[in-house]
Formats: structure tokens, C-alpha cells, sequence
């Protein structure tokens, strides 16, 4: 018994003492005896022909242990890195799907591309003898927007892709969209960039490798979000280790956001040097490095248009998206513009008709996949500024539009016209909430006020939905997934009744060592400080597909849920046993077993006890022991959503947008931990308002140069951005989840960036302004105002 | 060539050999194995680094070794109450209660600058707060937490120093 922490409380983390004392583990922390450094040398150029590297200095270098190249990787018959989705066009012709090997062979295709590891004594020899290096490059010119890489003429990266397009990709019913589109009353038309950004996880990516010849085996310590699918992918298709052989770690990871969930080239790299040295080989990244290695996201062009009838109601909505892939497929590139993007078209909206096209193109940058929400705030932002658009040219208020059109509670299960049933949902309550919660109804007062300072105010909404605890495995088989999407846990009840969790998804910031405690101190009745969470480590845990896009709770909390009851089903046999009852009458409540309706009970920890000391125990029937797994495969995704309000001050002399306000009512499911929901609401808001305001990584066509390429020049959100927000959830029930939840980790990322450029075209839009792109930048804003010729800053 | 750097670290005095050009960020790290002290970037922006030399709050990746010789430096180890123990300092109970961190890897040195902004006014206002974090980057928790917990940690600093 002891002190049971259950669902719906807000226990302290247990995870923090270790990270407030300066005690967490990361892989940049680690040390093996013997290390060896290792440094990557990469492309200074966005596309050339590589025509030689030429060793000699680099290897005399002082210090220097190896310098290991494309052609060395060759040699040795090492695989190219795999892309874990296959899309297809409508006809079913397969994606382009060019090798990605792990260090660069003929051609290099981004800067950043690696072109050769240099392992020596000491970080600083790696680091100068990669300076000596002699990498001869015949430099091609380069082409980064997805704009310029489809035009004819344009520099092909593969030539056997032409146009640079992977995928000419569609969804929807065509047809049906066009005869709407002809009887349309109204028709709104928006043409948007969704920008590209760098993830910026505070701690940069790192890897060690070590090999042990007495057993064969080799440890991968790294910054992964999924070591199982690393191990997975890395062993079985890229360096032929089996899976046995080959333990993958990611301790304690700072910060992923998607962009450690991809199997990285340097791990592979790393691993393979490991042996080839006979050292223990450690590689971390600089943040400068990062920006030109990490994968990047969005990065969307896209046209979009909504038919509207007179009363406003949408008939049909068709987009055409041109996203970029940069130089090569990632682990998931090919899916997040198409799967997770084109699905969510739909929103919160009736919509009865909806078409898309994607095509997907390859150009000269950094990679692009998941990052957080990936392809889902894409979706919202085009639906959510098309609903404005299509408001403000129609006269109808922006809150009124969206009611006409929003999926009624008791519509759901709700199927929609591209893919999707979402299964529970709620918006009007969400957006009921919000407009209270954000004090919508005084907005005219504040706007009077700034105007009176000379300040241009706005209000800006976004009501959205998305698709997450990523999937059923069926669903996903068919939109072209390499891999499942199910998870597993084991608990693992000790002789004293204490439990040891051990879990397929990692934890690096979502709190699971608490959350994941919480549900099984509940379930079982065992005090919250005698569960322990265990992740991140193949050895350790026999499988998990990981953590990324909301799936965790979803997914890996009811493979948790699942396991905890099928302790509870053996303790209730083992009780029967030695309470001399019927196993039907065996109750389980509070941490005990006890026979209905006697007081004839046997706590957890007898029971736990009887299990591992067997002396009397039902051994003819039933194993000694209690420690049980389950596997969860989900029977679809879940749907959070909500709605969020953001309220800005745009000064017209300086073009600066100041957030003021933020309100958000998101609909999560089953809150496990509120405090720990709050906080990832709180994060993944900031991080769609980085989009929105600051973030944007800005490319050099011609020369492939990335010109945002250090913290420096790529702006963050900082504390003094941010006003204090609202954040409030209004849950329905998933209900195919054991526990109802839904996910929250990206749903704040989701929801801000419409909001927040809402606002910002509301705050402008007596000047004539109906759109502007991200991130509303001061000079961005401050060029619109100058082109507006209106007598901005007059007086 | 190494030179001799001789300072008091987290109360004791500490002697090490260095290259002049070692950064105070990775001689604690690599050398005097404190990894706490992180490094999250190459051009002083992000701030996980910060430590206390002689009292003043200071990004390690910016600062030579031999700097150091003669000072006093507090890293996020030196904050725990007498050695061995587990008592943490109010900012950092703070910051527990107050769920001001999330993947931990910014909050060595959010704690680092929040108690020397707390030490440096009293009274401190959410402004002064989300003005003094501004060379702190956390990408996990949106700032709303951190600034809670900060002046929540003030205010235990401040009731500690007036008992």
C-alpha cells in the first residue's frame, strides 16, 4: 500500500531531483575508458561532384587514429540509410527513392552533407586534422526552394528523378471537389508558405559507439527518441549486425521535438568506426553543426482554395502543396507532407468534399521530416487562415463562420472525406471555453486602448484537430509504413511488491517516470515511490517503437494499462489459490485481493510474495513469478483539438508584433497528470508561436548556403517574448483508448501558429492587409506597412 | 603547454593543469568531471552553461581557464546543502514544485541566473524575470513555469535570508 499517486493527480516529478542537482545522464556525459573522438567532415557546398578525397595530411596530423570516407563504406558493403515510409501516386507508382548513404558517394546534395569522419586522441586533433583534409568538389549549382527545384531547367539532385519530384501525391475526390467548386456561391483563394525550421532541442545530438571483440557486441549510447527502431533499422539494413549483437541506449535526452526520432547517418558511421578502430569512438555536435545535420521541418508552398454557399457553409476544399524533402528521404519524410498532412484537411469543419496534391521535392537543404506535430500544424495553418479569408471576404464574423461549419458534438463518431473517423470531439465546447477564457467580448476596449497608444491590436483564432498516438499498424501498412505502430510494457512486480516498469516509449521531457508510475500506483494499488520506469535501452526493454507524435500515454500507457491487468488477472488466481476460493469471487480493490463479501484478503505484496516463494502456491496450473507484458496496437489514432486565441500589439513605427494574450481549451482525453499536461501545453504553444513570430531558416538559392545557421541568426523564443497564458482543457473521451486519453504533446504546436498570424492579419486589416506569411518578422511587417502607402506612422 | 589554475570550486580549493585555451565550460566537464554545467551552442545564446564566478552569474563556454585563478566558482553541484546531502537549495525546490523544467537539460544554468537575478533584487517582478532569463534558452516549457518558479524561489531566498 503506501502512498498511492493515481490518475488525475499532480505528484512531483521524479525525474527532477537527478536534473535539478545537475545529475541527469546525457550522452555527451558518458565516458568509456580508451575513448577516441570523432569529428564529421561535411559539404561546405550545397550540390558538387565529389571528385576525390584525398587523406594524407589529415592522417598525419597529430593524434590522428582514422579517416573513414564514402568509398571506405563502400568497401565494406554497408547499406544506405533506410526511409521507414513508401508512398505512392494515385496510379500506385512507387516514390523516387534515391540511396541516402551515410557518408557522401559521387555527389554531394546539401551543405552539411558527410562527406568523411576523422577519429583521433582528443576532440581538438579530430577537429584540426578534419581542417586538413583534401576534399576536391567540382561545385554545381544549387536549388533550394521547392518553387525553383520542380521549374524545367532547374539543377537535378538525381538523374533518375526528374523534376526533382519523389511523389506526385494525391487524396480526395477530385471530382467531387471540381462539381462543388462549380456551384459555389463564394470561392476564397490563399496562397501561403508554411516556413522551414530548425528543432533546436537544447541539447545537440551525440553518439558513442564502442565494440566488444570478446563478445561481439556493440553499444550505440545516442540522443534517440526510438533506440529500438535505431537498433532496428541501423543493424538489420545498414550495417548487417544482428539484432542480438547490438544494444542501442539513449539515456537522458534534452529535448527531441521529432528531431531525434530519424536513425542518423553519424550513428551508423560511429558504430561501424567503433570496430574498425578497436576504440570506443564519441561524436557530439556543436549547435552550428546541428543546423546543417539535424532534419528539418515544414518547409510547405501551397495554394488552397474554399467553395463556400451563400449562407458561408463550405462546400469543398482543394489544395495543392509543394513540399520539400531537401537532398534525401529521411526516416519519415516522405509521410509527414502526405499522411499526416492532407488527413487533417478537414479540421473540426463539415466539409463534405476535399481534394489535395501533394508533390513532394527534392532540393538542395538539410532533410526534412517530423517535427513537432509534423504535418498537422501545416494542415491547421492552410484550413484556419483559409477560414478567415474566406470570412473577411464573405462579411461574416471569423467565431460565427466557424460555428456554421463545426462538426456538432453529437456528430461523432464523425467520418470525414479524407481517411479519417474521428471518434470523439467536442469543438464548439472548446471554442465556448476560449472565447470566455480569452475575454473575447471586451476585446474592443483593449483594441481602443492600443489605438489610443498609437498600436495596432488584433485577435486571432484557431480551431483544430489533429491525428495522433500514432497507430494502428493495418492503417498504417496501407499508407505505406515500413514498420508497426503498436507499443509494449512489462511490469515487473518484485518478491517485495515492488515494480520495475520497462517500457518501449523514451522519455526526454514528457515526465513518463511520473505519469507512467501514476497509472500503475493506481491500477495496482502500490505506493507511487515503488514504481520505476525504465526506457531507452534495448538491453533492458524487449521493444518499443518510441516517442514521437503524441503517442506515448496513448499507445504506450495502454500496453501499460494492458500489462497491469494481466498482473492483476495471475495475483487474482494466486489469491484464489491460497484464500481457498474461487478464482470468480476474488476481488481486486486498494492494493488488496480479498474473497466478495468475506474479509478473507491477501495484500499485493503477499501475493508478490507467494508468486516468487512458492512453498504454497497452485504450481500444477499456474508459473511462479509475476511479471507479464503486453503489446498495444491501437485501433485507430486519437483526436485531440480545441481551440486557441491569441491576441497581439503590432507597433506600426517598428513593424514589432507583440504577443499579448493567449488563450488555449484544448480537448486531450483523460488527463493523467495535470500539471505535467500544462506543461506540455505551455511548450508546444511557445513553440508554434516561434513559427509564427521568429523561427524561419533561410536558404541561399544558387549557393545552397544555409544562411540561418546559428543560434545567432535563427531566432528562439525567449522568456521575455511570452505574456502569461491561459490554458484550460474541456476533455471528451477517446473511446477506443483504455484510459480515454488522447495525447497533448503537440497540440499546442498545432494550435498557436494560425492564431497568432490570425491576430496579426486581424491587427492589420483596416490597412487592406488579408495575409502574412511567417514568421511576422518586424522587418516583414514593417515592409507590408510601407507597401500599405497608408499614413501608418503619420503624426 | 598547460598552466596552472588554482580557485576555489564549490567551497573547495581546487588545483588543475590546462591549455590556455581551454574553455571553463569543458575543463569542468571534461577534466573535473562536473558534468551538470551543459553546453547547448557555440555562440553564447543559450545559457546552460552558466555558472557563478565570484558571485556574478557568467556563460562557461565564454570564459578561458585561467580566468579562473584566484576566483570562486559555484556550478550547479555546489548548490546542494553540506556534502552528501540531498537538501536543495530553494531555487531548485522551486522549480520541482513548480514543474519549471521538463527535459533538464537548459536547467542547470536557468537555476544558475535564477538565483543570481534573485540575489540581485529582492522584489523582484515578472518583468524583471522574463528580462533577467533573456540570455536562457528552454525549448521545453514555454518560460511559464520557469518564471513561476523563479519568483517563487525569490520569495523562499528571500524568507531563508530574513530568518
Amino acid at each position: 500500500m503506501g502512498n498511492v499517486i493515481g490518475i488525475g493527480a499532480a505528484p512531483k516529478r521524479k525525474e527532477d531531483q537527478r536534473f535539478l542537482t545537475g545529475r541527469g545522464n546525457y550522452v555527451s556525459d558518458i565516458k568509456r575508458p580508451g575513448m577516441a573522438a570523432g569529428v564529421f567532415v561535411r559539404s561546405p557546398h550545397g550540390h558538387a561532384v565529389l571528385r576525390g578525397i584525398d587523406k594524407s595530411a589529415a592522417l598525419a596530423s597529430p593524434g590522428v587514429i582514422a579517416v573513414l570516407t564514402g568509398e571506405d563504406a563502400a568497401a565494406d558493403k554497408l547499406g544506405s540509410l533506410p526511409c521507414g515510409w513508401g508512398i505512392s501516386d494515385a496510379k500506385g507508382v512507387p516514390m523516387k527513392e534515391p540511396p541516402f548513404p551515410m557518408l557522401a558517394q559521387g555527389k554531394v546534395r546539401f551543405v552539411g552533407d558527410m562527406v568523411a569522419f576523422v577519429i583521433a586522441e582528443t576532440p581538438d586533433q579530430a577537429e584540426a586534422a578534419a581542417e586538413l583534409l583534401a576534399v576536391d568538389y567540382e561545385v554545381l549549382p544549387s536549388v533550394v526552394s521547392v518553387l525553383e527545384a520542380v521549374r524545367p531547367g532547374a539543377p537535378q539532385l538525381f538523374d533518375d528523378v526528374p523534376n526533382n519530384i519523389c511523389c506526385d501525391w494525391e487524396l480526395g475526390d477530385k471530382a467531387a471537389v471540381e462539381a462543388a467548386f462549380k456551384k459555389a456561391a463564394h470561392v476564397a483563394k490563399l496562397s501561403l508558405v508554411n516556413n522551414r525550421l530548425i528543432g533546436n532541442p537544447m541539447e545537440p545530438r551525440a553518439a558513442i559507439a564502442e565494440y566488444e571483440p570478446g563478445t561481439d557486441r556493440f553499444t550505440l549510447w545516442t540522443t534517440s527518441q526510438f533506440p529500438h527502431v535505431v537498433r532496428f533499422l541501423m543493424g538489420a539494413l545498414v550495417l548487417n549486425i544482428p539484432q542480438h549483437k547490438l544494444r542501442v541506449v539513449a539515456p537522458d535526452v534534452g529535448g527531441g521535438f521529432g528531431v531525434k526520432q530519424f536513425h542518423y547517418g553519424e550513428e551508423a558511421v560511429i558504430t561501424w568506426a567503433a570496430k574498425r578502430v578497436k576504440r570506443p569512438v564519441k561524436w557530439v555536435a556543436s549547435r552550428s553543426e546541428g543546423y546543417v545535420s539535424d532534419r528539418h521541418g515544414r518547409d510547405h508552398v501551397t495554394e488552397a482554395e474554399l467553395a463556400l454557399d451563400e449562407t458561408g457553409k463550405f462546400l469543398a476544399f482543394r489544395v495543392n502543396t509543394l513540399a520539400n524533402m531537401g537532398g534525401y528521404l529521411s526516416t519519415f519524410g516522405p509521410n509527414i507532407p502526405t499522411n499526416l498532412y492532407a488527413p487533417l484537411l478537414g479540421g473540426v469543419y463539415t466539409t463534405p468534399a476535399i481534394y489535395c496534391n501533394v508533390k513532394v521535392v527534392f532540393t538542395n537543404t538539410v532533410p526534412v521530416d517530423a517535427y513537432r506535430g509534423a504535418g498537422r500544424p501545416e494542415a491547421t495553418f492552410v484550413l484556419e487562415r483559409m477560414v478567415d479569408v474566406a470570412a473577411s471576404e464573405m462579411g461574416i464574423d471569423r467565431v460565427e463562420i466557424r460555428r456554421r461549419n463545426m462538426i456538432p458534438k453529437e456528430a461523432y463518431p464523425y467520418q470525414t472525406p479524407v481517411l479519417v473517423q474521428y471518434d470523439s470531439g467536442d469543438p464548439m465546447g472548446c471554442l465556448d471555453g476560449a472565447l470566455v477564457a480569452a475575454d473575447v467580448k471586451n476585446f474592443g476596449i483593449r483594441k481602443a486602448a492600443s489605438a489610443s497608444k498609437g498600436k495596432f491590436r488584433g485577435l486571432g483564432y484557431s480551431t483544430y484537430v489533429e491525428a495522433c498516438g500514432l497507430a494502428p499498424s493495418r492503417f498504417a501498412g496501407r499508407l505505406g509504413a515500413r514498420g508497426g505502430l503498436y507499443e509494449s510494457a512489462t511490469v515487473r512486480v518484485h518478491p517485495t511488491g515492488q515494480v520495475t516498469v520497462m517500457i518501449g516509449t523514451h522519455n526526454h521531457g514528457q515526465g513518463h517516470e511520473t505519469t507512467f508510475a501514476q497509472i500503475v500506483s493506481e491500477k495496482l494499488g502500490v505506493s507511487f515511490e515503488n514504481v520505476d520506469i525504465v526506457f531507452g535501452d534495448t538491453d533492458r526493454v524487449q521493444f518499443g517503437m518510441g516517442t514521437y507524435g503524441s503517442r506515448s500515454l496513448v499507445v504506450g500507457g495502454a500496453a501499460l494499462s494492458k500489462a497491469t491487468d494481466k498482473v492483476i488477472a495471475k495475483g487474482k488466481k494466486i489469491a484464489a489459490h491460497l484464500l481457498e476460493a474461487a478464482e470468480v469471487d476474488i476481488q481486486f480493490e486498494a492494493g488488496n485481493f480479498s474473497v466478495a463479501g468475506t474479509d478473507r484478503t491477501k495484500s499485493f505484496e503477499e501475493i508478490a510474495g507467494a508468486a516468487y516463494v512458492p512453498h504454497n502456491y497452485p504450481l500444477e496450473v499456474l508459473e511462479p513469478g509475476l511479471e507479464e507484458q503486453a503489446y498495444y496496437d491501437p485501433v485507430n489514432f486519437t483526436y485531440p483539438g480545441g481551440c486557441h486565441i491569441a491576441e497581439v500589439e503590432v507597433d506600426p513605427e517598428t513593424g514589432t508584433v507583440t504577443l499579448v494574450n493567449y488563450t488555449a481549451v484544448d480537448d486531450v482525453g483523460t488527463v493523467i497528470n495535470p500539471m505535467i499536461v500544462e506543461g506540455q501545453l505551455h511548450g508546444g504553444i511557445v513553440q508554434g508561436v516561434g513559427q509564427a513570430l521568429f523561427e524561419n531558416a533561410v536558404y541561399d538559392e544558387g549557393s545552397g548556403q544555409l544562411l540561418s545557421g546559428s543560434l545567432m541568426d535563427y531566432c528562439m523564443p525567449r522568456a521575455d517574448h511570452m505574456p502569461m497564458m491561459k490554458v484550460a482543457t474541456h476533455s471528451t473521451l477517446c473511446t477506443h483508448t483504455p484510459m480515454g486519453v488522447k495525447g497533448c504533446g503537440e497540440v499546442g504546436t498545432i494550435g498557436s501558429p494560425a492564431a497568432v498570424i490570425n491576430a496579426v492579419v486581424d491587427a492589420l486589416s483596416h490597412l487592406g492587409v488579408t495575409h502574412v506569411d511567417m514568421p511576422a518578422t518586424p522587418n516583414r511587417i514593417w515592409r507590408l506597412l510601407q507597401n500599405a502607402s497608408l499614413p501608418v506612422a503619420a503624426e | 603547454m598547460t598552466v596552472q589554475i588554482s580557485f576555489t570550486l564549490n567551497g573547495r580549493p581546487t588545483t588543475v593543469e590546462a591549455e590556455p585555451a581551454t574553455l571553463v565550460a569543458e575543463l569542468l566537464r571534461e577534466q573535473l568531471h562536473l558534468t551538470g554545467t551543459h553546453i547547448g551552442c557555440d555562440t553564447s545564446q543559450c545559457g546552460a552553461c552558466v555558472v557563478h564566478l565570484d558571485g556574478l552569474p557568467v556563460k562557461s563556454c565564454t570564459l578561458l581557464a585561467p580566468a579562473l585563478d584566484g576566483a570562486t566558482l559555484l556550478t550547479i553541484e555546489g548548490l546542494l546543502g553540506a556534502p552528501g546531502s540531498n537538501q536543495m537549495h530553494p531555487m531548485q525546490e522551486a522549480f520541482r514544485e513548480h514543474h519549471g523544467l521538463q527535459c533538464g537539460f537548459c536547467t542547470p544554468g536557468m537555476l544558475m541566473t535564477a538565483i543570481a537575478l534573485a540575489a540581485e533584487k529582492p522584489d523582484l517582478t515578472e518583468a524583471d524575470v522574463r528580462h533577467g532569463l533573456e540570455g536562457n534558452i528552454c525549448r521545453c516549457t514555454g518560460y511559464q513555469n520557469i518564471v513561476i518558479s523563479v519568483m517563487a524561489g525569490a520569495a523562499a531566498m528571500n524568507a531563508a535570508k530574513g530568518e
